[in-house]
């Protein structure tokens, strides 16, 4: 069980308001499938993903970006228990989507790297460990019903 | 062997121009030392660290951030041969430091981080994103090689 306390909540809450889910969700699943190309295997009914111009211009990479970074903000009001709030998608992940889990970190932390560009100096080391432990918490929640 | 191609070598040149060893150096090593607080074990002779102001304060964490930084920017005057470049200090990691080698991938991910930060989204694109997390994983991979 994960425990917040009131800085963390206060401090996702409070950027959380600042981010921007269809550019930000956009940058993060870019790239994730740049610099991580095996998860393209994912996404082969988007097209075209062969070059980094490519995902930049494809319509289906800003659209399920912006739907990925909602989904991880639909856990912001539910910090408590991520895991139960998760456990569909996580069924979704495993049983339909046949995801590897070993992707979710990897996702996190290109998240982490893209809210950091973003934020420049604001994303303090108290704001990054707070992030990252949100992102460890939701790639924890996805894998749980993985069997 | 890792192969880098012109445009890799040219972005890792001109992003390493900007770069502040001192400054960011110190970055990367606090933030790993507060996002994974299992790293503090390596460094109990730094003195307090137990409190992120207490990292933010430490003299001797800025001076090893900087020691760190300078050591990649070193591997980066070496980067056709990065893992024999680093196989001396891969000795010392394994068998005098005894450090986990995992950490340096955590190293590395708060270096790629600290960048990202500095240079903002319209300079640290996917492409520098990519070139940075490839630098930092092959000197991870150094790092370990000659651990036995």
């Amino acid at each position: 069980m994960v425990h917040w306390d009131a800085t963390e909540k206060q401090t996702i809450t409070s950027f959380w308001g600042k981010v921007d889910l269809a550019a930000d969700g956009e940058h993060s699943l870019q790239r994730l499938l740049y610099v991580y190309p095996w998860c393209r295997r994912y996404f082969h009914k988007f097209g075209d993903l062969s070059t980094i111009s490519a995902i930049r211009k494809n319509s289906h990479v800003r659209a399920h970006g912006h739907k990925v970074l909602s989904a991880l903000g639909d856990c912001v009001p539910h910090l408590g228990d991520i895991k139960g709030h998760l456990a569909q998608l996580s069924k979704l992940h495993c049983e339909t989507l046949h995801v590897d889990p070993a992707n979710f970190c990897l996702l996190g932390n290109t998240i982490v790297v893209v809210l950091a560009s973003h934020f420049g100096a604001k994303f303090t080391p108290e704001v990054q460990a707070a992030f990252q432990k949100l992102v460890a918490e939701v790639a924890a929640g996805l894998s749980r019903k993985y069997h | 062997m890792v192969l880098w191609d012109a445009a890799e070598k040219k972005v890792i040149a001109s992003v390493w121009a900007k770069v502040d060893i001192e400054a960011d150096g110190f970055q990367a090593l606090l933030r790993t030392l507060h996002v994974y607080p299992w790293t503090k074990r390596y460094f109990s002779h730094f003195g307090a660290m137990s409190t992120l102001k207490d990292i933010e304060s430490n003299p001797k964490v800025r001076a090893h951030g900087r020691k760190v930084m300078a050591a990649v920017g070193d591997a980066i005057s070496h980067m056709d041969n990065i893992k024999g470049h680093l196989s001396q200090l891969s000795q010392l990691h394994s068998d005098k430091l005894h450090v986990d080698p995992a950490n340096f991938e955590l190293l590395g991910n708060n270096i790629v981080i600290v960048l990202a930060a500095k240079f903002g989204a319209d300079a640290f694109t996917p492409e520098v994103q990519a070139t940075f997390q490839k630098l930092v994983a092959v000197i991870s991979s150094a790092l370990t090689r000659e651990y036995h």
